[in-house]
């Protein structure tokens, strides 16, 4: 069953200046411009060297404990009655997500680069975690920025990164958010990039972070097709489904199924409180061209061009523009989006987590709530690829006050056989 | 290198304010504001008041939500002026009803997004109707902004200005070089805005390997804040910016009724070098 049309590998490249299409691109001040084509100079010489790539999939395999497992849901598939649902297990990595990948990809970079320091901004503090594990691991001082906003909601997480003896640095402007996070990193890194690597978290940014942090995922989707030809008889899902918040997770998966014409791909946005401009993250539906942290892109932004703030329940997703790739490859109809709600991810967590044992992150929570739009629709004989891109244990607390505040009644299907009724968010059920 | 003006000006530009300048044997001096800080209604004043004190150019920044190139103090600035409602329609309005009267080029420095967001066109005829007569973004080197934006400031008779930092190759100096006209902008740290203590010593050094390669002025800017600066960096360039000095000093005297009268003693205090 043909659903797209792929584009030829050359087309699917980016130009020398980074662009897909009239996306991407490399739009920074001056000062960066040079650290920014040393750095891309450096990414291409180290990523076709043995060596360099030994060290990565051994750190991967023995540290960071990759192949992660592919893993068929199969409560939740008798439970939705639909397509047959398989996770990607990101969440078992080391540090709790795919984040760790890109991560310990490029603070090895950074190192063989001779850099002795690394900073990285962080959102729902996963990125933040796995760049402070990587420099700890690696002997690099280590700075994260994070706004304070999303300090209070991942304090956890803040803690987590000082164990690991990074500092993490509070940004207390804007909406002390991931944008303002990056906007200090870049800040920072503007004056101290003699020394200093900016490990950057998701596939948007100037050149060459998009295709390099992309390129450090790739390995989710390639190990993720090798396993479904295993389990599922075929390398090929039907459906395969990410959130998206710069998209970094999508990226590494879909990278894999883009010159397979019968898999469709679905990125899944953060629709937030609704569809109000400023009350959600879903680009692809309110986002206009811009150019934001370096890239030209979908970005959130009112008339004259100034970025408006975003709100998602998932820190991680809580953010205005999107990778470039990602609007590329949408443009040419080969990557679809959808978005789910604050309340649709809730219920989506609640799902997984009483069907299944698996407590999501409140991000790939967003994929498996198109999951349960969506599989029930499909026939049983179906596949739906899910990337589990993140664990839970982070956001307990945020979905517990989410469920507070709307009255401890999240109503979640169970499955039939066990006890009926709505479940309660209660706070202490884990 | 065009020169179709949609409005004359009545020194003729840039060039003619560098040139005139070269005359009197001293170099250009470039403050910065923030348009609309503290207030759109206050701006025409400070604007005047640059003037009197001295501008050769002024360089109005356009405030952006997220300005990763510039540090606290202009981040203030910015702030400020999207709370008091500023953006670059409303910068656009204020040129449009001042610059006759200001007698001295204006030079948007802005992020490109704004500018991005009306579309290139539409922005390169609305500003030069209404009498900037270059545009610098900070965040568009020229690999960007040759594609996009330049071709359109052209058709409208506007200059590009782009930076040169301390750690453009210089291949990268002569692109901006090549694609810049009336002045290139020369950051004197590897750092975003903000004032120093000292300048670096080997500054002078840094300016003549630029000078060397590049025939429009050279202007030098980042972190210039007393009159001695001012002084020692006119010794080596053809025109000194300060910035974050001045949005300081509309910070700290904000609610004063006598702001733009402060700002002209300060502009004045700090051109006096120049003046010999």
């Amino acid at each position: 069953m043909k659903v797209r049309t792929p584009l030829s590998a050359t087309a699917m490249e980016p130009d020398e200046g980074g662009r897909y299409g009239v996306y991407g691109g490399r739009y920074a001040p001056e000062t960066l411009m040079a650290p920014l084509e040393e750095l891309s100079r450096c990414y291409d010489r180290l990523r076709r060297k043995r060596t360099f790539q030994r060290r990565l999939n051994h750190l991967l395999e023995h540290y960071v404990g990759r192949p992660t497992p592919l893993y068929f849901a199969e409560r939740l598939t008798e439970h939705l009655g639909g397509a047959r649902i398989y996770l990607k297990r990101e969440d078992l990595l080391h540090t709790g997500a795919h984040k760790i990948n890109n991560a310990l990809g490029q603070v090895l970079l950074a190192k063989e680069m001779g850099k002795t320091r690394i900073i990285a901004e962080t959102g729902a503090g996963q990125h933040g975690v796995a760049t402070a594990t990587a420099a700890a691991l690696l002997g690099l001082d280590c700075v994260v920025y994070m706004g304070e906003e999303d300090m209070r909601r991942q304090r956890l997480n803040v803690y987590r990164m000082q164990l690991l003896g990074a500092e993490v640095a509070p940004v207390d402007a804007g909406s002390q958010t991931l944008k303002d996070a990056i906007n200090e990193a870049f800040r920072d890194w503007v004056a101290s990039f003699a020394d200093t690597h900016y490990v950057l978290g998701t596939v948007t940014g100037p050149e060459p972070y998009p295709r390099m942090v992309r390129q450090f995922h790739s390995v989710i989707g390639a190990e993720a097709r090798r396993q479904l030809r295993r389990l599922a008889g075929t390398p090929d899902p039907d459906v395969a489904v990410a959130c998206v918040g710069g998209g970094s997770n999508a990226m590494g998966l879909f990278s894999a199924f883009l010159d397979r014409p019968d898999v469709l791909l679905i990125g899944v946005e953060a629709g937030g409180r609704g569809p109000e401009l400023g009350d959600h993250a879903a680009r692809f539906s309110g986002g206009t061209l811009g150019v934001l942290h370096g890239a030209r892109t979908l970005v959130l932004q009112d008339e004259e061009g100034q970025v408006v703030g975003t709100h998602s329940v998932s820190a991680g997703l809580d953010y205005p523009a999107v990778g470039p790739e990602h609007v590329f490859l949408h443009e040419h109809g080969q990557i679809e989006f959808t978005s789910a709600t604050d309340q649709e991810a809730i219920e989506g967590f609640h799902l997984l987590s009483a069907t299944e044992g698996i407590l999501p992150a409140l991000e790939s929570a967003h994929a498996i709530a198109e999951v349960m739009r969506r599989a029930p629709e499909m026939e049983p004989d179906r596949v739906i690829l899910v990337n589990l891109s993140g664990r839970g244990d982070k956001d307990v607390e945020s979905v517990l006050e989410y469920d507070a505040a709307s009255g401890g009644r999240v109503s979640v299907r169970r499955p039939s056989g066990r006890h009926s009724g709505s479940a309660s968010g209660d706070g202490d059920a884990e | 290198m065009s020169s179709r003006r949609k409005r004359p000006s009545r020194n003729g530009g840039i060039a003619a304010s560098f040139a005139a300048c070269r005359k009197q044997r001293r170099s250009a001096f470039i403050p910065f504001l923030v348009a609309g800080d503290p207030s759109l209604e206050a701006t025409p004043d400070l604007l005047r008041a640059l003037v009197a004190g001295g501008a050769d150019v002024i360089e109005l920044g356009v405030a952006f939500s997220d300005p990763i190139a510039d540090g606290p103090t202009i981040q203030r600035g910015s702030h400020r002026a999207l709370a008091a409602g500023s953006s670059l329609s409303a910068v656009l309005g204020i040129v449009e009803r001042h610059r006759e009267e200001l007698g001295v080029p204006i030079v948007l420095f802005t992020y490109y997004n704004p500018v991005h967001a009306r579309g290139v066109g539409t922005f390169a005829a609305q500003a030069a109707d209404s009498g900037v007569d270059g545009v610098l973004c900070v965040d568009l080197p020229p690999d960007e902004g040759l594609r996009e934006l330049q071709p359109a400031l052209e058709e409208r008779g506007l200059d590009s200005i782009y930076l040169i930092a301390a750690t453009s190759t210089r291949e990268r100096i002569d692109r901006a070089a090549a694609a810049s006209n009336g002045f290139v902008y020369y950051t004197a740290r590897s750092d975003v805005t903000g004032e120093r203590e000292d300048l670096i010593p080997t500054l002078a050094r840094e300016v003549k390997r630029v000078r060397r390669r590049v025939r429009l002025p050279v202007a030098v800017g980042f972190g210039i804040s007393t009159p001695r600066q001012v002084e020692e960096v006119a010794k080596v360039a053809h025109g000194v910016v300060v910035g974050s000095a001045l949005v300081r000093l509309v910070e700290e005297n904000a609610v004063e009724p006598d702001l733009a009268a402060r700002l002209e003693r300060r502009v004045g205090e700090l051109t006096a070098p120049l003046r010999g």
